[in-house]
Formats: structure tokens, sequence, C-alpha cells
């Protein structure tokens, strides 16, 4: 089996010659999917680090830009010469990025309350109860992701100036819950729906309320759940730019619009760009990679299942 | 159980809509008993989306149907308020738009198609390569997996600024490996068809791995009991794959599916951040167009709503469409 591998090895360009080797070996026994010959390896570890690398590169550059002198974008060679935390300092120091960052914090920290909280009372009613206008609200939940925020930002931004919530954060706190409410959800359905119902009974035999199943036994057993779902708002609301865009006056710039005064249209500064961006990113990625796993499952759960 | 359940639940104020609902099938009893705290624990969802959801929408609506822009519409500046005088004006603006009249609306949606669609296929296609390469044991495969997630894991809008610096005409780096690779160099940002193919580019490198980790659950809970029998009928991997794996997919690559077109559809971030204010506007989709109406130069209100509301009304005809066919597939 290996033999016949080892010709086909060279046109081994990506994962599909698993499947035509396996043509020329017909008569043979099938080849498993437990084994693999050299020739597949090569093939399947090359097309990895191909799509890694890929998939990392335009990270990396950033982090390497940014770590280099004023104009190494135009030159990144000075930069290994030049290395130094120098932008960093200099934006933390010299920029509004501190009081965007706060504001943006702020902002997350609302949305993710009332996200979560939202989310969870109503993915749990969803989840265990079938009551006249469950589906109707499930099917809410997924129109809801089909509104493009154009059609909503208007006539919120008339509604929120009438109500003097412009350029407030209760304002745009609100604004980001049109978007994170139903797809949180929706993933906190599929999650409840992992939890079996006999929990939900034994409560009740034990006397407690439907209220004191929920908070007592059915929130402490979600807890990944709403984890998930927290950090889900928590990105919503770090990652939004045309709510934050038309809804704050500088005071009140959120890292997604701050940013743009650096990165402007004309005459970018790359420099101050690249080290505000990992500045972002490095607190959004870490806890991003703790709870992919779960952020994962909750969403193709709350998908399939419904 | 079922009595003690009950008597507690009579003891609590039941909201007079479900008291007033008849019973229908006494199977449904149990349900019953508890539908008072269901509607309870919906009614802050309800209450958000009803505010800041379907009421904006509704005044969304109202104002397509108006002639409504930023001369016109109420607004207090200082101490001075200015009542609106804007007038309705009825299917005007759609008859404006659908007629092919503002000579923009079929070209942006011809391009938001073509972008949705590539889009769309690029990333569950590539998504569903790479998900079925990480689905084996193999060295390395946390360390590929931990990367290949890392687009997703940093902000969109930061993605675009990574991207807008490698993609610079002059000093970008991205010229510079595909001239490496023998790829004639392009003005990414500046010509209409490079600005193109660099936003959905762009695009499907951050939508993969959402893709790739949702297919790689999926390929997770298909029965390995299945690959054994159809590799004891002796069949090949590719037909293993067209006919185990694929089918045992199709819960998620459905919603995948849907989900990406309607993100797709309406993804903002990308092609704004990506293209800035200096564009000549070809790359731009409806809902960029849209929101362009809305907030530069004298604010077309009206404009913008009415786009928003054909856009909202193409995205429901084709998720019920595509649900229904769904649903007609997993039945067969």
């Amino acid at each position: 089996m290996t033999a016949a591998t080892h010709e086909n090895s060279s046109a081994a360009a990506a994962a599909p010659t698993a499947a035509r080797r396996s043509d020329t070996a017909a008569p043979r026994k099938v080849r498993g999917r437990e084994h693999r010959s050299l020739g597949s390896s090569i093939a399947l570890h090359g097309t990895l680090i191909v799509a890694t690398v890929i998939a990392a590169f335009p990270v990396l550059w950033i982090l390497f830009i940014s770590l280099g002198p004023k104009n190494a974008w135009q030159d990144p060679g000075q930069v290994l010469k030049n290395l130094s935390f120098h932008n960093y300092s200099d934006v933390l120091s010299h920029s509004d990025l501190p009081k965007w960052f706060l504001n943006t914090v702020i902002v997350a920290g609302g949305t993710t309350a009332l996200g979560v909280f939202l989310a969870a009372t109503a993915g749990y009613a969803v989840s265990r109860m079938r009551f006249p206008g469950s589906r109707q609200l499930m099917w809410t939940f997924l129109v809801t992701q089909m509104f493009p925020s154009i059609v909503l930002i208007v006539p919120l931004y008339l509604l929120m100036s009438e109500l003097n919530l412009l350029d407030n954060y209760l304002g745009l706190i609100l604004a980001y819950a049109t978007t994170a409410v139903p797809f949180c959800a929706w993933m906190m359905k599929g999650y409840f729906d992992t939890i079996p119902k006999e929990i939900d009974e034994a409560g009740r035999v034990d006397g407690l309320t439907p209220f004191g199943t929920f908070w007592r036994l059915i929130v402490p057993l979600a807890r990944p759940g709403l984890a998930v779902t927290a950090f889900y708002s928590f990105l919503t609301a770090w990652g939004e730019v045309a709510y934050a865009t038309q809804f704050m006056q500088s005071d009140h710039y959120t890292l997604a619009v701050g940013i743009r005064t650096f990165a402007q249209d004309q005459r970018p500064d790359w420099a101050w760009t690249s080290a505000t961006a990992i500045i972002i990113t490095i607190p959004a990625a870490l806890v991003f990679l703790l709870v992919q796993r779960s952020l994962v499952a909750g969403l193709t759960a709350g998908g399939t299942k419904s | 159980m079922t009595t003690a359940a009950s008597t507690e639940n009579t003891d609590q104020p039941a909201p007079g809509k479900n008291a007033a609902r008849p019973p229908r099938v006494s199977a449904l009893r149990r349900s019953w008993d508890k539908y008072w705290y269901a509607w309870a624990m919906v009614t802050p969802v309800a209450i958000v989306l009803a505010v800041l959801v379907l009421y904006p929408l509704g005044y969304g609506f109202y104002q397509s149907l108006t002639d409504a822009n930023e001369s016109n519409v109420s607004a207090t500046i200082g101490a001075f308020h200015r009542p609106a005088t804007y007038k309705f004006v009825g299917l005007d603006n759609y008859w404006h738009v659908l007629s092919g009249a503002d000579s923009d609306f079929y070209p942006r949606l011809l391009w938001t198609v073509i972008w949705t669609v590539v889009g769309v296929s690029l990333m569950v296609g590539l998504g569903m390569g790479l998900a079925v390469l990480l689905n084996r044991k193999m060295r390395l495969r946390g360390l590929y997996r931990a990367l290949l997630i890392l687009p997703w894991a940093v902000p969109s809008f930061i993605s675009v600024f990574a991207w807008r610096l490698m993609l610079n005409s002059q000093y970008g780096v991205f010229n510079e490996i595909i001239t490496a690779f023998g790829l004639p160099a392009q003005d990414w940002l500046g010509t209409p068809l490079a600005q193109k193919v660099a936003v959905i580019m762009v695009n499907v490198w951050v939508g993969i791995p959402f893709n790739m980790v949702a297919i790689l659950g999926g390929l997770q809970s298909i029965p390995k009991e299945l690959y054994e029998a159809s590799e004891m009928d002796g069949a090949s991997p590719w037909q293993r794959f067209v006919n185990v794996t694929l089918p045992g997919l199709r819960p998620v690559t459905n919603t995948i599916i849907l989900l990406g077109c309607i993100w797709t559809f309406n993804m903002f971030n990308i092609i704004y951040l990506l293209l800035g204010n200096n564009t000549s506007g070809d790359a731009d989709i409806l809902v960029t167009f849209a929101f362009r109406k809305a907030f530069t130069g004298v604010s077309d209100y009206a404009g913008a709503a009415t786009y928003g509301i054909i856009i909202l009304a193409l995205l429901l005809a084709f998720s019920t469409f595509y649900r229904r066919n769904t649903l007609k597939s997993e039945q067969a």
C-alpha cells in the first residue's frame, strides 16, 4: 500500500489526493481512515501549514509593523534593526486611547450584562416550554439577524435624539442589544436544550418555584453557556463600528471609532494604528481563545436543533 | 407530581393572556401549567425587541413613505426647536428605486449578490476543506487549529486595518508577496475590479474560521459506526465523503449557509473600513450604499430607509424560500 502511494506523492498537492489514490487501488482492501501514508502526510501537513500562514500572517504583520519606527510601514526592513515599544508608549500617553478604552469597556460591560440577562431568561423559556408564541419568538430572533443595521440605524438615531440618548453610554448599549440579544437568546436556547429536563422536574418535586428552579439549578449548570453568551455580547460591542460612529461624539468614542482618527483615509498613521490594533486585539483574542470551543458548540447547537 | 406543580402554579398570579387561551390538546396540559412563567420570562426580551427593533422598524418603514431628509426632520439646535416639515409621499421612493430611476439600485444589487454568493461559497467550501483535514489524528493538530481560528479572534475592524496596511498599493507587503509568486501587482484599494476582489478576499479570510469550526463540530457528531459500515461495504474515501459526511453535515451546513448569506449580504465593516470614504463607490453593496445615503452630504433619511426596507424584504424572501427548501430536503 505504501509503495503504491509513493508514486503519487509528488502529485500530492491537496487533500483530495487521498481519494484519488484509492481509485487506482480499488481491488485491494480500502485504505482505513486511521492510516496515512508518508505522501498524504506531507500533503496534509503542507496544506495546513500554508493555510495557517495565510490565517496568521496579517495579524503577525501588523504586530511586526507596530514594533518598528514611525515610518516602518513604508520600509519594513527597518523594523528588525529598531525593535521597540515606542509606538505603544506614544499612543498610550499622547492620545485619547485610554479614554476610548474606558468608554468601550463601559459600553461592552453594559451590553454584556443586559445581553446575558435577556438571553438567559428568553432562551430558557423557549428551550423548556412550548407556549403560544414560542415559535414566533424564535422566528423573530432569526429575522432580527437579517436586519441590516441600516434599517434600524436611522430610526434609532432619530429615536435616541428625541430621548436625549445620543452621545450617551446607555443609548449605545441599547442599540447593541438589538444585535446581541436575539443571537444570544438563540445560543442559550441551544445550550439549555443540552441540560436534561429531569433536573427541572426534580427541582419542582423538591418544592422549588419555577423561577427557583431556573435560578438555583439551571443557571449554575448553564454557566459555560452563559460565559459564551457574555463573551459574544462583549465582542459585539467591542467590534461594532456603524452605530458607534454615528451615535457618539469625540468624548465618548469607542475604540472602533477612535482608531479611525489614526487610520484616516488620506494620511493614515500606521505606527499608531498598528500599536492600537494590537492593544485592542490582545484582551479580546485571549478571552476568545478561552471560550471558543463552547462558543462553537453553542452556535451550532442553536442552529441545528431549532 | 403533576398535581403538586399545578397547585403551586395556581397560587401565582397568571397573566390574563394565558388564562384566556383554551387548552388545545390535553397532552399539552403540563406545559399549559407552565405558560404563565414562560411568558414572564420572555417579557423582558419581548419589550426590548418591541421598543428597539419593531418600533424603529415601523418608524423606518413610515419614513420610507416620506421625503424626510436632514433639512426637513425636526431638530433641536441649541435653544431653537425646528418642527418636522417632511411630507408623506406614498410609495414614490420605492417606485423611484425599483423602476431603476435612481440608476444605483440594480448595479448595487447585482454586485451585492455576486459578493454574497462568491463569498459564502468560498467560506463554506474552504472551511469544510480545512475541517475535514483537521478532523483526524495527527501531530500539531491543536496548534493548527488555534492558528486557523486566529482571524476570528481578532475584532473584524482590526483585521480590516491589517489588510488595509498590507494592500497599500505603494508600500503594501501583499503586492510584494504576490509578485514573488509571479502574479501582477494591483492597486488593490484603487481600481474598481481590484477593490471588489480585495473586499471578497478579506471577507473570506475573516469568515473561514467560523465555518471551519462549525463544520468540525458537525463532523464530530457523525456516528463513527456509519464510517465503519461504509468501509466494510468497500466505499472509497471520496464515496464516504459524499455519502456519509455530506449528509451528516447537512444540519450544520444548512444553518451556516443561511447565516453566512445573511451576514455577508449585510456586511458593513469590511467594505466601509477597507475602502474608506475615498472610493468611487463601485464596491459598495446595498448596505454600505444606504449608510452613505443616510450619513454623507445632506442625509437622505427616506432614501436610506427605503433601501433598508428593500434589503430586509429581499432577505426575508430568501430565508423563507431557503428554509422551506432545506426542510423539504431534510424530510425527504
